[in-house]
């Protein structure tokens, strides 16, 4: 059977009302496990960033502690997100579709659907956030380790830490606006967050937002008996 | 009553014998690192300096014996491999260094031994304190002196990428940060810093920083007139001056000396990752959250259409195509 746009694992739960599982288990426990890091990597990290936010070190038990533990956060953030990458990275590769999504992107705005291509289990805006983030942690991670003072002090010479950190600190903000955008796309698309939190999606949002996606899980289910 | 200890003007002279309070205070900071609102201190104290004549320097590491001393810091032993440094460099408990060198000149066709003290330089200008994250970890007093406030660093070792001389190390066992303090509790209570005090060349001198100047001039005059004719005194604008300057025999080349930094001046990385680049960062982030809250309150949400479901229920039921 093809499988263009869906999952092996997505499938319908039910079929009165519709209703499409779109993440098991584990990948929803990884994705919370990766928000979760990053909102603390976000907290501590900002109180190093600046310092009229040195304050949030107190959330971590201090200014030492939260140095300690910041880079360890980080390496739990990239092996989660490392999963995800592997498992999502085929249904993220760009589509023809994606081009014509983002050409109608004030239509995507303006809610005007019917202007608006159909498409599989990603829209251009959600691939955008998985490759920004994909990116983004790579690099924070590369720089990350070549400033992690208590553990490799002398991997990289002093010329480059400089650069490195110039490179976290600004793909930390770029990341910040990626998840401000992560998060406020998945609220204002109403409907979307019971995916990571049930699993499941309705039919209907599955019809008005991925109905390529739609049509395949369905297909496969076809001669299955009806629930 | 005690009194308060007058300012050191020289490491030569024996310190006074009475009780007397502390005379560099909390309120003498001009800077601290991560506070930039610090109130403007209420006196100035005299600018300082440790005056280093490469010239007169025999290499015998009594100012590092001196500084262990006074320190109370515990150097690991080391090993010889074959050249004088020892340690082979500067340590978290080794807050000076003698560095050598072996230059042959090439215009006289000598054999130069170049021994150069290495160190905190004190920079007018410092790049650690611009590095440091931690509020109050690094501070600056009036007369010039940079501190490392222990209790308040964190061990992020930015100082170390900040610093355009390579000199502060972290300490592996308490996670703070280690250099020269210049003595700042010797000089608080009146005296020359301890490296000053043992040099038995009186290569090592301490005093306002005006007065150590003219002393270099008068050193750098009598090398002049012995051939060195690029003898010159170090005291790099690039960081604003330090309040530690070499007399160098060959002020033209700095980088002979075990490559102390011919022009040093804190990289052009730090300021912009230091500057403003981070209130426009934080103001990026803080548009993009407010502007995601106010579309969120004032624009109509994505919402799923009964009719959505219809079809979604037409397609799965049915198994036929969809007619939209």
């Amino acid at each position: 059977m093809t499988r263009d746009y869906s999952e092996a694992g997505d499938h319908l739960i039910s079929t009165r009302p519709v209703l499409v599982s779109r993440y098991r288990w584990f990948t929803r426990a990884n994705h919370w496990i990766i928000a979760a890091t990053t909102i603390l990597l976000m907290l501590s990290g900002l109180a190093f960033f600046h310092p009229a936010l040195f304050g949030l070190t107190a959330l971590f038990g201090g200014g030492q502690m939260a140095r300690w533990l910041h880079p360890f956060l980080g390496l739990v953030l990239a092996l989660g997100y490392l999963l995800i990458f592997i498992q999502l990275v085929a249904r993220n590769l760009p589509r023809r579709d994606d081009v014509v999504w983002v050409k109608h992107f004030r239509d995507v705005m303006d809610q005007n659907e019917e202007k608006l291509p159909t498409l599989g289990k990603y829209n251009a805006g959600q691939k955008f956030v998985f490759w920004a983030m994909a990116g983004l942690i790579l690099l924070l991670l590369g720089s990350g380790i070549a400033i992690w003072q208590e553990y490799f002090p002398d991997l990289v010479t002093i010329p480059d830490r400089r650069i490195a950190v110039l490179v976290h600190a600004a793909a930390a903000v770029l990341m910040g606006l990626v998840f401000i955008l992560h998060v406020y796309a998945a609220i204002w698309t109403r409907g979307t967050l019971r995916a990571m939190t049930r699993g499941s999606v309705t039919g209907g949002w599955a019809w008005r937002h991925h109905r390529k996606w739609l049509r395949e899980v369905a297909g496969r289910n076809r001669g299955k008996p009806a629930k | 009553m005690t009194t308060r200890a007058p300012e050191p003007t020289t490491a030569a002279a024996n310190p006074p014998v009475q009780p007397m309070e502390v005379n560099l205070l909390p309120s003498d900071v001009v800077r601290a690192s991560a506070m930039p609102n610090l109130p403007a201190p209420d006196r100035q104290l005299t600018k300082v300096a440790k005056l280093i004549d490469v010239s007169k320097c025999i290499g015998c590491k009594a100012c590092q014996s001196a500084c262990i001393e006074w320190n109370d810091t515990q150097p690991e032993l080391g090993v010889n491999v074959g050249v004088y440094e020892n340690p082979h460099d500067l340590t978290p408990d080794m807050f000076t260094l003698m560095r050598f060198t072996e230059y042959e000149n090439p215009q006289t066709g000598d054999f130069e031994w170049l021994i150069r003290k290495d160190g905190c330089m004190h920079c007018e200008d410092p790049g650690c304190l611009k590095a440091c994250p931690a509020p109050g970890a690094i501070v600056q007093y009036s007369n010039g002196i940079v501190d490392f406030i222990h209790e308040n660093c964190i061990g992020c070792g930015y100082c170390v990428t900040g610093c355009p001389f390579d000199i502060p190390r972290v300490s592996k066992v308490d996670h703070k940060s280690y250099k020269c303090t210049l003595c700042s509790d010797r000089v608080a209570v009146g005296q020359g810093p301890a490296c000053a005090k043992a040099c038995p060349t009186q290569c090592i001198s301490f005093g306002p920083k005006d007065e150590m100047l003219a002393h270099a001039e008068d050193r750098i005059a009598d090398l002049k007139a012995r051939g060195y004719e690029n003898a010159g005194i170090y005291d790099p604008q690039g960081v604003g001056g330090t309040h530690v300057i070499y007399v160098l025999h060959h002020a033209d080349q700095p980088s002979l000396y075990a490559g102390l930094p011919d022009d040093p001046q804190i990289s052009p990385l730090v300021q912009g990752w230091k500057g403003p680049a981070k209130t426009v960062g934080l103001a990026a982030l803080g548009l993009a959250a407010a502007g995601a809250v106010l579309h969120g309150l004032l624009s109509r949400p994505n919402r799923v259409q009964p009719e959505d479901e219809m079809q979604a229920q037409a397609l799965v039921n049915g198994g036929a195509e969809d007619r939209a």
